[in-house]
């Protein structure tokens, strides 16, 4: 079998992918000062994100945060500030592991959903109906999940961080001996402006990632049953890569915004 | 049914005109390095049906594909209705596929929606009454004998039955053009007759200009030599022999290029060694 991989043709492809991708992006968020907007659409994923996410998003929050307080109990009593995690539960799981946690579980099953079915709707010529019927599905399809995706990620995160920090004050309480009202009290009072905004900000960037990439590789499904299971696999993959690195540009850049170091 | 005359986009050449319903001018179209539709000229009349005929892999399905703006091709021009399709943007093509409808090989019906919702869907996208929805739905399931099939979803359908929804989701708004995919594709003898009497019924009782893609011969002369008598609710033959006017005409593609275009009786009669071994298969 004669091998045809040429360097100049795959840089050109890819290229050209995350210029598809840019334009998906862009038209996900322009769709919303044009009509016809899908409130209904939007509604129906909505409920879909939300409420089907919710119990694992708030499970997966809930042990992080015990196995956070687990983890940090051991080194903190060798110094004997011991009492301090509730601080650290706290900035830990709201600033950095409540949004991503929610969104590496959204990212998970979301991405993958949205690629399977759009990629299936691809490749039996549903998206070329659509289109020949006069609707644009970008606008039908694409804007509602984007927008439901950043808006019920949003509120899972919120609820995220409350079963994280009830997670740790299980343990703090129950396993530690702490005292469960001065572990809330000092997880309250150490959160700062900074800390709660960059924690809600972060969820809008990652719901944003999850449905685009979800929605971008499932409009490019090629390849019958096939190309979709490849599109999905690749949808989940690449939202979880992206929300990890992403994270990093997002932590310094609001850093540098709030003056927080 | 037509309902207004669209004003003439095209320049150059001016070999469009209002008796037009789509032009192809020297249209030219690769994927990757394989030459499927090479120069294709052709032009579709208001009132008329034609069937492109070729073997697998000549275009057949890539020419509606076209003609809808779906895609776009290397070089050439396409209009529909007087509008160039060629050079329209996305956003202006969603206004003139209204006006155009198109039924698709496996009939791509949306398989979340039940019946009704594919075939109204059209309706529900420009926020019709329900009401208004409902009643219109009806009466073109009635005219794809369907009616009973309203709260049912695509995959509790059959081959044939699903086509007739797709045919009725078609052709709902009453567009002025109609694309054909292989539309008895995979079907058995009886339920392509029922789907091809169809045509001939839209064809007679709305005078829809048609380009119908198909594998099948018989189809197409069925088409050529029957015409739909609304007083029995059937299509009838034309006496035996006679290819009456009934603007249908033939399209035949070989090697990405257009070599027979004419009537029934032509083609019939062609003395082209290619065209009689096509027909005697």
């Amino acid at each position: 079998m004669e091998l045809t991989f040429s360097p100049t043709e795959f840089a050109k492809s890819k290229v050209l992918a995350v210029q598809e991708y840019s334009l998906l992006a862009w038209q996900s968020i322009s769709n919303l000062v044009r009509h016809p907007r899908y409130v209904a659409d939007m509604l129906q994923q909505a409920d879909i994100i939300g409420f089907g996410f919710l119990p694992i998003v708030l499970a997966a929050c809930f042990f992080t945060g015990a196995a956070l307080a687990l983890n940090s109990a051991a080194s903190l009593s060798r110094f004997g500030a011991i009492n301090v995690i509730g601080q650290l539960v706290s900035v830990g799981i709201v600033r950095e592991l409540g949004p991503v946690l929610a969104g590496l579980v959204v990212a998970g099953r979301n991405s993958s959903g949205m690629a399977s079915e759009l990629g299936s709707m691809v490749v039996t010529e549903q998206i070329d109906a659509m289109r020949a019927l006069g609707t644009d599905p970008t606008k039908k399809l694409v804007t509602p999940r984007v927008i439901s995706t950043i808006i019920m990620l949003f509120f899972l995160t919120i609820l995220g961080d409350l079963m994280g920090l009830l997670g740790g004050g299980v343990v703090a309480s129950a396993l530690l001996g702490l005292d469960y009202n001065a572990y809330w009290s000092s997880a309250w009072q150490t959160l700062v402006y900074s800390d709660v905004f960059m924690g809600l900000t972060k969820p809008l960037v990652f719901g944003f990632i999850i449905a685009t990439i979800g929605c971008y590789f499932g409009l490019s499904a090629k390849g019958g049953t096939q190309g979709v299971g490849r599109a999905t696999t690749e949808a989940v993959v690449a939202a979880m890569i992206l929300i990890i690195v992403v994270d990093v540009f997002v932590t310094r850049l609001l850093m540098l915004l709030l003056s927080s170091y | 049914m037509p309902s207004s005359t669209q004003p003439l986009v095209g320049t150059g050449a001016s070999l469009v005109s209002g008796q037009d319903a789509i032009v192809f001018e020297d249209v030219v179209l690769s994927f990757e390095k394989n030459l499927v539709l090479d120069g294709i000229s052709f032009r579709l009349a208001r009132g008329e049906t034609k069937a492109i005929f070729g073997i697998s892999g000549t275009g057949k399905s890539t020419i509606l594909k076209l003609a809808m703006g779906l895609i776009k091709p290397d070089s050439g021009r396409i209009f529909v209705l007087g509008s160039e399709v060629t050079a329209m943007k996305e956003e202006e093509l969603f206004e003139l596929r209204r006006k155009l409808g198109m039924v698709f090989q496996e009939s791509a019906l949306f398989d979340s929606l039940n019946v009704e919702e594919n075939v109204g869907f059209r309706l529900m996208e420009e926020h019709l009454p329900y009401a208004e929805i409902h009643q219109r739905v009806l009466e073109v399931l009635r005219f794809v004998e369907l009616e009973h099939t309203f709260k049912m979803f695509p995959s509790e359908l059959s081959g044939g039955m699903r086509r007739r929804v797709a045919i009725a989701r078609a052709i709902i708004t009453q567009p002025e053009v109609l694309l054909y995919d292989s539309p008895t594709g995979g079907l058995d003898p009886v339920t392509s007759t029922t789907i091809v009497e169809l045509l001939v019924k839209q064809r007679d009782v709305y005078k829809t200009s048609a380009l119908l893609v198909t594998h099948r011969l018989q189809d197409a002369f069925i088409m050529a030599t029957h015409t739909f008598n609304s007083q029995t609710n059937h299509m009838e033959p034309l006496p035996e022999g006679k290819y009456r006017n009934l603007h249908t005409n033939f399209l035949l593609l070989r090697d990405a290029k257009i070599i027979f275009e004419g009537n029934a009786s032509e083609l019939v009669y062609s003395q082209d060694e290619y065209i009689k071994e096509y027909l005697s298969q």
